[in-house]
C-alpha cells in the first residue's frame, strides 16, 4: 500500500503539543485497529456468504472499512511523527499493541452472530462519524465526512438483517437469540472511554460517547421492536480492547492478517 | 525521435485527463466520473487533485498510475498527486456526458436525490431505476451491495434482466 500525497489542506495539521499530538496518535489508531480487524473478519466471509447477494455485500462493507482504517492509518503515522508507515503499523504491531474493542474480533460464528455484530458496530460507527465530521480536528473530519456516507449503507444493511432474522422463522429466530445472548455485553466497551478517550472528550476534541447515546439507543429499541425481540437487559459491559487486554481470538487474527510481512519483511505487490 | 515536449498547460492536463478512464467502468473517463478537482501548473511541475470515490475502491490506486503513466507518455515526468476528501465525492458530480455512457454501457446512471441519507427508513421504497437494456421503468432492487462498492444489484420486471446501478451517493 503506497502512501498517497496529501493535499496541502491536509497536510496543515493544527500544530498540537507533543503529548496531546501522542495522545491524539493513540485515538486515531485505536479507530484504524477497530476498522481493520472487523473488515478483516468480514473478509473472512468472502466466499462463504450464504448467498451471492449477501456474500457480496459482506465483501463491500469490508472493502470500506479497510479504506477507512487505510486513511487513520495514514493519520495516525504523521501524528506519531517517527517514520512508521500504515503498513508498519497495521503489520507490525502485536495483539498487546492493538486497540480495537472485543468486539470487532470476536469471531464470525453464524450468520446471525455477524450481523448482530455488524449491527452493534455500525450503530455506533454511524453516530460516531456523525461526531467527528463536525469535530475540531480537520483531517479526522474529513475522513469521517467520506466514510459516514458509506456507514449509512452499513447501518442500514444490518437493520434491515437483523428485522428478517427476528421475525423470520423459528431457526433465524433462535440464532439470533443466541447472538444477541452471547455478544451484546461486548457492545458497553464501545461507549465506555478509556483515560485517554475521557481527557480528549473534556477537550472537546472527540466526539463524547455520552452524547451519542440516545441516538444510539432509539436505534436499537426502534430495530429490535420491529424485529419482535424483547430489549436486552443492559448486561456489565466486557471492557479490555481498547487498553490491549484482547480475548484470544486477536492473536490467531493478527497471525494470517501479518503472515505474509512477517514472514518476507518489506514484500510488496 | 526523441523531440521536448511543449511546457505544459492546464489545458493540455485536463485535454490528457480526459483519456484516462476508470478501470473498472472503461467507458467513463475520470472527468465523467467527476474525481478530477483541480489542475495547477507551475512551470514544468503539475499537481493533480483527485476525490476518492468510496474509501476503499481498489480503482483509486490504479488510477493514480493511469494518470502518472498518461502523462508520462506526454514528457511530463513532474507531477504530483493529491488525494482530497474533503468535501466528499458525490454522484452529482458525474457528468451528463459520463451518465449517457454509462446507461450505454449497460449500467444504470444515479437517479439525484436518493441517497440513503435516513437510517430509520428501512425497507424503504426502493428508488425507480430504469432498466438500462429495455428502459422499462419496472424494476426492483435486488441488493445495495454490488459488484463494486459504487453499484447495486436490480433486476428487470419486464426483461427480467439483471443489472448494475451506479448508486446515488450525495
Amino acid at each position: 500500500m503506497a502512501t498517497p500525497d496529501l493535499s496541502p489542506a491536509q497536510l496543515a495539521a493544527p500544530a498540537y503539543p507533543a503529548e496531546l499530538r501522542s495522545q491524539l496518535f493513540q485515538y486515531v489508531l485505536q479507530l484504524a485497529d477497530t476498522s481493520l480487524i472487523l473488515a478483516h473478519r468480514l473478509s473472512e466471509w468472502c466466499g462463504h456468504g450464504p448467498v451471492l447477494e449477501q456474500d457480496l455485500a459482506l465483501s463491500n462493507i469490508a472493502l470500506d472499512l479497510l479504506g477507512e482504517a487505510r486513511s487513520y492509518y495514514q493519520y495516525a503515522a504523521e501524528l506519531e511523527g517517527r517514520g512508521r508507515t500504515e503498513d508498519d503499523l497495521a503489520y507490525l504491531r502485536s495483539a498487546v499493541e492493538y486497540r480495537n474493542p472485543l468486539l470487532v474480533e470476536q469471531p464470525n460464528g453464524d450468520f446471525a452472530y455477524t450481523v448482530v455484530r455488524q449491527f452493534l458496530f455500525d450503530n455506533f460507527h454511524y453516530q460516531l462519524l456523525k461526531g467527528l465530521q463536525n469535530g475540531p480536528d480537520a483531517r479526522l473530519a474529513a475522513i469521517a465526512e467520506k466514510s459516514l456516507k458509506e456507514a449509512a449503507y452499513h447501518l442500514k444493511w444490518s437493520s434491515e438483517w437483523l428485522i428478517r432474522l427476528g421475525d423470520g422463522t423459528p431457526e433465524s429466530r433462535r440464532r439470533l437469540d443466541k447472538a444477541i445472548a452471547t455478544l451484546w455485553r461486548f457492545a458497553g466497551e464501545l461507549t465506555t472511554p478509556t483515560p485517554n478517550e475521557s481527557q480528549l472528550q473534556e477537550l472537546g476534541l472527540v466526539p463524547d460517547y455520552a452524547a451519542l447515546l440516545p441516538a444510539m439507543q432509539a436505534h436499537v429499541a426502534h430495530v429490535l421492536a420491529e424485529a419482535t425481540v424483547p430489549l436486552p437487559t443492559a448486561p456489565v459491559a466486557q471492557l479490555g480492547g481498547k487498553t490491549g487486554r484482547h480475548s484470544e481470538h486477536l492473536g490467531y487474527l493478527l497471525a494470517e492478517l501479518q503472515y505474509l510481512q512477517r514472514t518476507y519483511p518489506g514484500l510488496t505487490w | 525521435m526523441v523531440t521536448a515536449a511543449p511546457a505544459p498547460t492546464e489545458a493540455r492536463i485536463w485535454q490528457l485527463l480526459e483519456e484516462v478512464t476508470d478501470p473498472e467502468v472503461p467507458v467513463l473517463s475520470i472527468l465523467d466520473l467527476g474525481i478530477v478537482r483541480q489542475v495547477a501548473v507551475e512551470g514544468e511541475h503539475i499537481t493533480v487533485t483527485i476525490t476518492p470515490t468510496y474509501s476503499g475502491c481498489p480503482a483509486m490506486n490504479a488510477i493514480a498510475t493511469d494518470i502518472r503513466l498518461r502523462l508520462l507518455a506526454e514528457g511530463y515526468p513532474q507531477l504530483t498527486i493529491h488525494n482530497q476528501l474533503s468535501p466528499a465525492w458525490t454522484t452529482d458530480w458525474m457528468t451528463p456526458a459520463g451518465r449517457a455512457k454509462l446507461e450505454a454501457y449497460g449500467i444504470a446512471p444515479p437517479v439525484d436525490g436518493t441517497a440513503t441519507g435516513h437510517i430509520l427508513n428501512l425497507f424503504g421504497q426502493d428508488t425507480a431505476v430504469r432498466c438500462p437494456l429495455c428502459q422499462s421503468e419496472h424494476t426492483h432492487l435486488v441488493s445495495q451491495f454490488g459488484s463494486t462498492a459504487c453499484k447495486a444489484l436490480y433486476q428487470c420486471d419486464d426483461c427480467r434482466e439483471p443489472f448494475d446501478y451506479f448508486k446515488c451517493h450525495a
